[in-house]
C-alpha cells in the first residue's frame, strides 16, 4: 500500500470506527468488538508506515486547500511517528481496560463514550502526522471538542463544571493565542510548512521570537504550563480510562508533542538560541515542575496526585524544548515516550482500586497491596519509571534531559530536576509503602462490599489486570530498548542544529 | 439670508414637515398618531421630489407642438410609485395596529412593553 | 432565453406570488413556491458562472436603453449575493412545508407563500437591479412582505416586533430614498454607473454628501448596524421558524450589499473612504457591536433570540472587513457574508425544527433535547462550532481572512479582538450545547421525537455547505476575492 494511503487510513479507521460504534449503540458486545478491531487495525497500520519510514521512505499525504498556500497535508517524520505508535498501541490496551472498567462500574452512556473515545484517536493521530500547522490546529481542536462528553461523562454539576473549565481553558488559549500565533506566522513566514531548521529564520526580530514564544507556549494549553495547567486536575473527574489515555497519553502528550514540533520545525533551534527567547520558557518549565510536585504531596485523591503529577512530568519535556540542544530534544521525545508508558500504568491501577474496592482517597488506600498484590506491583513500576529511576524507562528521557542542563550550564535547572525527583519519590513511595506494609485499617474495610479480613485476592477484572500488567511490562521493556527508540529518532535528530552536540 | 429662504421655501417647507413627522414618530407612545407621523414625513420627501422636479415657467409636460418647456416628469413618476409605497405601508401598519389592539386591548406603546416585559 | 436571465431571476417569484393567492391549496402552494425558488437558484448560479466566464452582463428591462430604461447589472459581486439569497431560499422551501403547517393556521399558509415569493423577488430586485430608485422600489416590496412575514408570529409579541420594524424600516427606506432624490437633483440620473461618472467631479459638493449620509445611515436601518440595530432581535425571534431563517439568512446581507455598492461603485471608493472617515466610523461601530452584542447575546434565555443578536454582532465583522477598506478585507467581508449565512440559515433551520416539536426556544425547555433529536442538535452543534470559527468549518476561513486583512492594516489590536470576541461566541453556543447534550431531558421532552425528514434533510444539507465551506473554499474564496478586487481593486 502506498504511503499517502496509510496516512490516510490511520485518521479514517478510528472514525469509521466512532462511526460503527455509534450504530451498535443497542449491542454492546459488538460496540466494544468493534472499538478492539479498530484499535489494532490503526495499530497495523502505524507499524506499516514506521516501517516504511524507517526505511527511508518519504511519507507526504495532502488533502484540499482551505486557504491558498496552505493545505490539509500530513508528513510523517519521526517523532510524529513515535507519538502515533505509543498513542495507537496504547488504545488497544485502553480499549480493553475500559471494557472492564466500565462494565464493572456500571458506567451509562457507553456508546458515546466509545465513539467520542475513538474520534478523539483519529484527532490525535492527526496531529501527529500533520505537515503543517493548519491541519495541526485542526486536530487539536477536534481533539478538545470530541473529549468534552468524555469530561462531562457523569452529566452531574461536577463534572459540568470541571467540563467548563477544561473547554474554557483550552479553547481559550487556543483560539485566542496559539490562532493568534498561527496567523502571525503565516503573515511573517508566508508558509506554516514544518522544515527542518524552522520557518523563522531571518523573518522575525529577536522581540518578535520572544512575543511568539510566549503566544505559542500559552497557546499550546494541552502542555499544562502554569498558570494554564487548571484544565488537567479538572479532567479528573472523567471515568478512569480517559484519565488514563487521554489525559495521561493523548491529549497532554498532543501538547508537548505540539511544543517540540514548534520549536524544532516551526522556530528551528538554532534561531530560538540565537534569540535567547527559550531563557523564560526554562524557567517558567523549571517553576512548573518543581511547584507541581509540591502541589501533588498536597492531594490526597489519588487522580488528582497523578494529575498534578502529569503537570510537571510534562514540564520536562517543555524544559527539554526551552533548552533546545539536540540532547534536550532527544531526552524531550523520549519522555514523550517514557512518561505515556508509566503514567498510563499509574492511571489504570487507580481506575482497579476504584473498581475493587472502591476507593479515591490515598489515605484510605492501607494494606491494600496485600489484595491486589499485582495491581501495586504495577504501580511501584509505573512510579519508578515516572520518577525517572531504574528499572523504569523514564530513566533516560530524565537523563538527557538533565545531560542537556549541565551541558548548557544551567546549574539551577540541574538542580530543579534532581528536586523534582526527590520530590516525585516523596508522593509515590508512600502510596506503594503503605500499600505493602501497614496493615488495612479495619474502619474503612468494614462498610464496603465484602469483608476483606480472609486475605483472598481482590483484583480488577481481568479486563484491566491484563492491561495493567502489559504497560507495567512496557516501562520495563522502554528501559532496555532506549537504544532502539533513539536510532528511531536519530533522523530527526541529524537534521538539527550541528552544533547542537557541541554546545 | 432672507432671499434665501425665499428662494429655496419648498425645500425649507419639506424640512419643516420631515421635522415634524419624525418628532411625532419619535415622541409618540400612540400606534396610530405614530403612523400619522411617519406618513408627514413620508409626504415630506414627496414634496422634495415634486418641487425638484418643477422647472421655472415650466407647463405640464405633454407634448404638444407649441410648448418648448416644461416640468421633468421623471421625479413625478417616481414619487407616483412612492406614495404608492406610502399607501401600502400606512395600511400594514393599521392592519397591525388593528392586531395589536385584539391581542393587547390597548394601543399605547409603553402599555405593551410593559406587558411584553411582564410574561 | 439565457440572455433574459437577469429578468427572469426577479420576475419567477413575482409572478408565482399571486397565484399562491389564487390557488389557496397548502401543498399546491408549497410544490410552486419550492420549484420556483429552485428555478430562481438555478437562474442565480448560471448567472454567477456567465459572470464568471464572460464578465459584467448588462439587461436593459424592457429594451428601454439605459441611463433612462432601468438596467439590470449583474457582476461578481451581486451575481455572488443573488446565489446566497436564492440559495436558502432553495434551501428553506422544502423545510417550509412542515414547519408552516405545524406553526401557521391553514387560513394563512397561502398567504405565508404569497408574501415570501414576493420577500425573495425583493431581496433578489434589489441586488440585480442597476438603479438607484429601483432599489428603493425593491426594497420596500421586500420590506412589506417581510413585516407581514414576522407578524405571522404566534407570540403576540410578532405584532409588536413587527410594528417596531415597520417604523425603523420605513423611515430607513425613506431616508433613502431622499438619498436618492438629492444624487438626482444634483446629476439628472438614477442608473448607478452614469450616477459613478457623473458624481466624480462633484466631490466636493455638500449635496452629495448629505445624500452619502442619508443613504448609508438609511442602509444602516435596515442592516441592523450597531446601534441602530433594536429592532431586530425581537423580529427574528417571535417571527415563525421559516421566516427567521429566511432573514437572518438573507435581509441584512443584501442591505450590506446596497451599502457596498453605493460605497464603492456609486460614490466610490475615493469620496468615501479617503474624503470621509468612514473607514474609522465603521470600525468604531463594528467593534462597539461585536463586543455589546455578543456580551448582550451570553445573558439571552430564548435561543433564538440569542441567535438574533449574535446576528448584530456578526453584522460588526462584516462591517469590520469593510472598515480596512482593502481588497482582502472587503474579500474577508464578503466571504463572512457568505459564510454567515450558511451558518446562521442552519442553527435558525436547528431551532425551527426544535420549536415544532416542543413549541418553544427557550434555554430551560430545550434541556436533554440532544437525546431526543440527535440529528437535529448535531446539526445545531455543527453550525455552532462554524460560528465561533473553529477550523474545518466555514466560519475559520472567513475568520482567518478578517485576521489577516487586520494583520495587513497592522492593526494588531483589531486582529486580537476579532479572535477574542469569538470566544464570546464560544459562551453562548456553549451554553445552548450543553443544556441540549448534557442535561437530564425534563419529561415534556422525553415526549418529543426526531424532527420530520423533510426538515432534516434542508438543515443537513446547510450543515454540510458549513463543512465543505471549510475545506474545499475554492469556490466561496475566489469569487469573493474576484468581487472585491472589481469593488476595490479598480480604484487602487
Amino acid at each position: 500500500m502506498s504511503g499517502s494511503l496509510l496516512i490516510a487510513l490511520s485518521i479514517l479507521i478510528p472514525l469509521a470506527g466512532a462511526g460503527l460504534i455509534s450504530l451498535s449503540a443497542r449491542k454492546p458486545n459488538q460496540r466494544e468488538t468493534v472499538t478492539i478491531i479498530t484499535a489494532i487495525l490503526l495499530f497495523a497500520v502505524n507499524v506499516l508506515l514506521a516501517v516504511k519510514l524507517f526505511n527511508g521512505e518519504t511519507l507526504i499525504l495532502e488533502v484540499l486547500e482551505p486557504i491558498e498556500g496552505i493545505p490539509v497535508a500530513f508528513t510523517i517524520e519521526p517523532l510524529g511517528m513515535l507519538f502515533g505508535l505509543i498513542a495507537s498501541f496504547l488504545w488497544i490496551v485502553t480499549s480493553f481496560y475500559a471494557i472492564g472498567y466500565m462494565r464493572a462500574n456500571d458506567e451509562k452512556h457507553q456508546t458515546r463514550f466509545y465513539a467520542c473515545f475513538a474520534i478523539a484517536i483519529s484527532a490525535t493521530m492527526a496531529v501527529a502526522y500533520s505537515g503543517n500547522l493548519l491541519t495541526m490546529f485542526i486536530g487539536y481542536e477536534v481533539l478538545t471538542l470530541s473529549t468534552y462528553p468524555l469530561v462531562t461523562h457523569h452529566g452531574d454539576a461536577k463534572s459540568m463544571r470541571a467540563g467548563r473549565t477544561y473547554l474554557g481553558i483550552l479553547l481559550g488559549t487556543s483560539i485566542g493565542l496559539l490562532l493568534t500565533a498561527i496567523i502571525i506566522t503565516w503573515f511573517l513566514a508566508g508558509t506554516l510548512d514544518f522544515r527542518p531548521g524552522g520557518i523563522l529564520t531571518d523573518k522575525a526580530s529577536d522581540g518578535m521570537i520572544l512575543l511568539f514564544l510566549g503566544l505559542y507556549m500559552f497557546g499550546i494549553g494541552k502542555a499544562a504550563l502554569m498558570p494554564i495547567h487548571r484544565w488537567l486536575p479538572a479532567a479528573m473527574v472523567a471515568p478512569t480510562p480517559v484519565s488514563a489515555l487521554l489525559h495521561a497519553v493523548a491529549v497532554v502528550k498532543t501538547g508537548v508533542f505540539v511544543v517540540l514540533k514548534v520549536i524544532v520545525y516551526i522556530f528551528g533551534i538554532d534561531v530560538l538560541n540565537a534569540s535567547g527567547a527559550g531563557e523564560w520558557l526554562m524557567w517558567i518549565a523549571t517553576f512548573t515542575l518543581v511547584m507541581a510536585s509540591i502541589v501533588a504531596l498536597t492531594k490526597d485523591n489519588l487522580k488528582a496526585r497523578l494529575a498534578y503529577s502529569t503537570v510537571g512530568q510534562l514540564a520536562y519535556a517543555v524544559l527539554a524544548g526551552s533548552l533546545a540542544t539536540q540532547w534536550s530534544i532527544l531526552g524531550g521525545s523520549m519522555h514523550i515516550a517514557m512518561h505515556a508508558f508509566g503514567k498510563i500504568t499509574l492511571f489504570f491501577c487507580a481506575g482497579a482500586i476504584y473498581t475493587s474496592l472502591h476507593k479515591t482517597e490515598i489515605s484510605d488506600m492501607k494494606g491494600i497491596g496485600r489484595v491486589m498484590p499485582f495491581t501495586m506491583l504495577a504501580f511501584l513500576i509505573g512510579a519508578l519509571s515516572v520518577a525517572g529511576l531504574p528499572p523504569g524507562g523514564g530513566t533516560w528521557s530524565k537523563w538527557y534531559i538533565a545531560l542537556a542542563a549541565a551541558e548548557t550550564r544551567h546549574w539551577i535547572v540541574v538542580v530543579a530536576l534532581m528536586l523534582s525527583t526527590l520530590l516525585n519519590i516523596a508522593y509515590f513511595m508512600p502510596i506503594v509503602a503503605n500499600a505493602w506494609f501497614v496493615p488495612m485499617a479495619a474502619k474503612s474495610v468494614g462498610a464496603m462490599t465484602a469483608p476483606v479480613e480472609d486475605k483472598k485476592l481482590r483484583e480488577a477484572p481481568l479486563f484491566c489486570l491484563i492491561p495493567i500488567c502489559l504497560t507495567a511490562v512496557g516501562c520495563l521493556a522502554l528501559f532496555v530498548l532506549a537504544g532502539d527508540v533513539q536510532t528511531f529518532l536519530a533522523p530527526m535528530l541529524d537534521g538539527l542544529a550541528e552544533k547542537g552536540l557541541s554546545q | 439670508m432672507w432671499d434665501l429662504f425665499l428662494s429655496h421655501y419648498n425645500y425649507w417647507i419639506v424640512i419643516f414637515l420631515m421635522m415634524i413627522g419624525f418628532y411625532i414618530v419619535m415622541s409618540r407612545h400612540n400606534l396610530v398618531k405614530k403612523l400619522i407621523g411617519l406618513n408627514i414625513f413620508q409626504t415630506s420627501v414627496f414634496l422634495f421630489y415634486i418641487s425638484v422636479g418643477k422647472v421655472s415657467d415650466g407647463t405640464a409636460p405633454i407634448i404638444t407642438q407649441d410648448i418648448s418647456r416644461y416640468s421633468n416628469p421623471l421625479p413625478h413618476v417616481l414619487i407616483l410609485t412612492a406614495i404608492v409605497v406610502g399607501v401600502a405601508t400606512t395600511s400594514l401598519g393599521l392592519a397591525l395596529v388593528v392586531r395589536l389592539k385584539e391581542a393587547y386591548g390597548t394601543i399605547e406603546e409603553d402599555e405593551i412593553n410593559d406587558m411584553d416585559a411582564a410574561d | 432565453m439565457s440572455v433574459h436571465l437577469p429578468v427572469l431571476q426577479v420576475i419567477f417569484p413575482l409572478i408565482a406570488a399571486p397565484l399562491c393567492l389564487l390557488v389557496r391549496n397548502p401543498f399546491a402552494n408549497w410544490l410552486l413556491a419550492t420549484l420556483v425558488s429552485w428555478l430562481t437558484f438555478a437562474i442565480a448560479v448560471l448567472l454567477l458562472l456567465q459572470v464568471l466566464d464572460a464578465g459584467v452582463i448588462t439587461y436593459a428591462l424592457g429594451n428601454w436603453v439605459a441611463p433612462w430604461g432601468i438596467e439590470y447589472v449583474v457582476d461578481e459581486l451581486n451575481a455572488f449575493i443573488l446565489v446566497i439569497v436564492s440559495g436558502i431560499g432553495a434551501v428553506v422551501m422544502p423545510y417550509a412545508m412542515r414547519s408552516v403547517s405545524g406553526e401557521l393556521p391553514d387560513r394563512q399558509i397561502s398567504l405565508f407563500y404569497t408574501m415570501f415569493l414576493l420577500c425573495l423577488s425583493g431581496l433578489l430586485g434589489i441586488t440585480i437591479t442597476g438603479d438607484a430608485f429601483n432599489v428603493f422600489v425593491f426594497l420596500e416590496i421586500s420590506s412589506l412582505s417581510s413585516y407581514a412575514l414576522i407578524s405571522l408570529g404566534r407570540h403576540r409579541k410578532a405584532l409588536h416586533a413587527s410594528y417596531q420594524y415597520l417604523i425603523t424600516g420605513t423611515i430607513g427606506a425613506t431616508f433613502f430614498l431622499i438619498g436618492v432624490g438629492l444624487l438626482y437633483m444634483m446629476t439628472g440620473t438614477l442608473n448607478m454607473k452614469d450616477l459613478a461618472s457623473l458624481l466624480k467631479p462633484l466631490s466636493d459638493s455638500r449635496i452629495v454628501l448629505a445624500a452619502f449620509g442619508f443613504i448609508v445611515v438609511g442602509m444602516g436601518l435596515k442592516l441592523a448596524v450597531f446601534p441602530l440595530h433594536l429592532w431586530l432581535p425581537n423580529a427574528y425571534a417571535y417571527a415563525p421558524s421559516v421566516v427567521s431563517v429566511f432573514l437572518a439568512g438573507t435581509a441584512t446581507k443584501v442591505s450590506l450589499y446596497v451599502v457596498l455598492r453605493f460605497i464603492f461603485t456609486v460614490f466610490g471608493f475615493e469620496f468615501s473612504f479617503i474624503g470621509q472617515p468612514l473607514g474609522l466610523a465603521l470600525l468604531i461601530l463594528a467593534i462597539s457591536g461585536i463586543i455589546t452584542c455578543s456580551l448582550v447575546a451570553i445573558f439571552q434565555i430564548d435561543v433564538k433570540r440569542l441567535l438574533a443578536w449574535s446576528s448584530v454582532a456578526q453584522i460588526g465583522y462584516m462591517l469590520l472587513g469593510l472598515s480596512f477598506a482593502t481588497v482582502i478585507g472587503v474579500q474577508a467581508s464578503l466571504l463572512h457574508i457568505f459564510n454567515h449565512a450558511i451558518m446562521k440559515t442552519g442553527l435558525f433551520l436547528a431551532m425551527g425544527c426544535v420549536f415544532l416539536r416542543i413549541g418553544s426556544c427557550r434555554l430551560e425547555d430545550l434541556s436533554g433535547i440532544g437525546r431526543q433529536m440527535p440529528w437535529t442538535m448535531a446539526g445545531f452543534t455543527i453550525c455552532g462550532l462554524s460560528l465561533i470559527g473553529v477550523p474545518t468549518t466555514a466560519g475559520f476561513v472567513s475568520k482567518w481572512y478578517l485576521v489577516l486583512s487586520a494583520f495587513e492594516k497592522g492593526w494588531w489590536p483589531v486582529a486580537l479582538l476579532i479572535v477574542l470576541t469569538s470566544l464570546l461566541a464560544v459562551i453562548y453556543i456553549w451554553k445552548v450545547v450543553e443544556v441540549a447534550w448534557f442535561h437530564e431531558p425534563s419529561d415534556a421532552v422525553k415526549a418529543v421525537s426526531e424532527a420530520p425528514f423533510l426538515m432534516l434533510v434542508p438543515l443537513w444539507i446547510v450543515v454540510g455547505a458549513n463543512i465543505w465551506f471549510g475545506f474545499e473554499t475554492s469556490g466561496s474564496v475566489d469569487v469573493a476575492a474576484a468581487a472585491a478586487k472589481a469593488l476595490v481593486g479598480t480604484v487602487r
